[in-house]
Formats: C-alpha cells, structure tokens, sequence
C-alpha cells in the first residue's frame, strides 16, 4: 500500500507521518502541496504544523493549494484521508469535516500526552482499536479548541461520527471534549493530537498511534478484497 | 481610491477568549464600565480598477471568513456604503 504524506511550506510533522506510515508496513509517498498529482496512493495523511505560517487562519490557504483540489475531490469518491492538527483544520477548511479549529480557550499553547477514549472504531483510520478504548498520545497546538453549531454537535454525536475524546482532561476547551471526528462515509477524519508521535518507545508516551496507520492498511485491504469478490464496501 | 473593506467578526455564539482577556485587562486601566470586548479582523482590498463588491463577497465567503465561526460585512471605503453579508 502506499500512503502519500503532504508537505504545505510550514509543515513540520510530515516527516514523523512518513515514519509512522513505514512502521505500520506501508510506502510513504511524500506529496507536495503545489503539485495536484495524487501519485495515484491509496490514503493520504495532511500533517501537523503551521501551513503558511498560519496566515488568516490556520488552514485556510492551504485549503488552496494545488494538491487539496485534487485531494477534495479523491476524499469525496471514498479516499482515505487522516489530517492531524493542522491536517485537521484544513480538512474544516476544506469543510471536509464539519466544524471549525478555534483558539484554546485559555489562549496557552498546550504540549502534553493526552489521554483519549475512541468512541468510534468503524472509521478507516481507527478500525483497529476497540470502541471504548483509550489511548495515551501526544497533543500539541495553540488553535486546537473544536467548535461547531448545536446542531451539527448533536448529528455527530447521534450518527456515531465523533471518533475520539479528551479524557482525564481537556487541553484546549474543545466543546463536548471532542478531539476527532469523521465524515459521513467514514473515509476522512481529523484529530487534533498526534498518533505520528506515538509510534516508537523511544520517543512516544505509548505505541498507541500506530493503530490510526494499521487501520487504514487493513481497511484497504478490506475494500480491495470486497472489490474482487462483492463489488466492495467503502 | 477602488478600496473595498471586509469587516471579518467570530459569530456571537462562539467565545472569543481574546476579547475575553483584553476585557479583563481593562480594570487594570482603571476602566469599569466596559462590559464585553470582541475581537475581529479589518481586511482592505485594492482593485486595480473600479471597486468590485460582488467579487469582494466571493472573495470573503471563500478565503477572509469561515463562514462556520465568522460573519462578514463588506463597505466601500470612499463614500462608506455598507452592506452585511
């Protein structure tokens, strides 16, 4: 399989995705945000850092960038696509995934491992974990506070699209403690904290991330095998 | 002068904690009777002809404001003629 990762000038935790992607037993094709071409990958991952400095608002431009266009419309015919952090606000942006990346509400930069709980294992990029479990894993940004209308809120909750929760605290005032969420089909999702740095004891708080890498790995091959025998699935 | 200017602010349901903590600075000013601040972003754009409103609005809607969390209103600068989006 092979896992394309995006690079936007300002990137900073796409070659960690790489490395994750690699661990999880797939090829990281590295991308790059002014060329459109997909490079025919079968999941792409947007990482974390500071696309284009942050300019208007984090994600905004990029949203622009040759290699979303292309993106956007791979992710709305079923492509797997994980943004991470910033990776998450430019899906918003992209309005990919519903909701908005505000301001922590307590305006300080948050760096910690984070506790969650996955309230959904049916998506592609957390099929490997238990619904209910909880995973330790880095969190780290300044504009990670998830905000949305009520409405939007309560259809998430109701349609089983809120993936992943802050527990034993939340960083950054996230409403409903919200810290990943999916589109409708299940193929796209963003998470504020970072599974790319929760790979290797070396450096990671847990080996918990590579299960959003995993996932995606075994939902492909799911879809391939439906493919050739009933017409597929996802 | 074809300036147009975009008034980008956080829809009034979702909190500002920017405003939140200027507002609480100003006691510090000896300032008491200010009850709510709210933070927005003041965008001008020059077009290298006549102002062009509805291209400001596409320009807005798609790029200066997420519609999720902002609303915008656009005027041209000169003769102060103002429009909510």
């Amino acid at each position: 399989m092979r896992i394309g990762v995006v690079t936007f000038p300002g990137s900073l935790d796409d070659g960690d995705a790489a490395r994750a992607v690699r661990l999880a037993g797939a090829d990281a094709v590295r991308l790059w945000h002014g060329d459109a071409d997909l490079h025919g990958v079968d999941a792409v991952v947007l990482p974390g850092g500071f696309s284009y400095g942050d300019a208007l608002r984090c994600g905004a431009i990029a949203r622009f960038a040759p290699v979303m266009e292309s993106l956007i419309d791979a992710a709305r015919g079923g492509l797997p696509v994980l943004g991470i952090c910033n990776g998450f606000q430019i899906l918003c942006e992209a309005h990919l995934l519903p909701g908005a990346l505000t301001r922590n509400q307590h305006l300080h930069f948050r760096n910690r491992d984070q506790w969650l709980r996955v309230e959904s294992a049916d998506t592609a990029w957390t099929n490997s974990f238990e619904t209910g479990q909880e995973i330790l894993i880095p969190v780290k940004n300044g504009e990670g506070c998830y905000v949305a209308d009520q409405r939007t809120l309560d259809a998430l909750e109701a349609e089983g699209r809120v993936v992943a929760r802050y527990i034993r605290g939340n960083p950054n005032g996230s409403q409903r403690d919200i810290a990943a969420v999916t589109n409708e089909a299940g193929n796209v999702v963003g998470i504020m904290p970072h599974p790319e740095h929760a790979v290797e004891a070396l450096t990671g708080p847990s080996l918990d991330g590579l299960g959003f890498f995993t996932s995606v790995l075994r939902a492909l091959a799911g879809a391939s095998a439906g493919a050739s025998h009933a017409g597929g699935h996802q | 002068m074809a300036r147009v200017v975009v008034d980008v602010m956080l829809k009034p349901e979702i909190l500002d904690p920017q405003g939140q903590a200027v507002a609480n600075a100003l006691p510090r000013l000896g300032v008491t009777d200010v009850s709510s601040v709210r933070i927005g972003r003041r965008i001008e754009i020059e077009f290298a002809g006549e102002p062009d409103l509805d291209r400001a609005r596409e320009i807005a809607d798609k790029l200066l404001a997420n519609p999720v969390i902002e609303d915008f209103s656009i005027k041209v600068e000169d003769d102060a003629k103002a429009e909510v989006a």
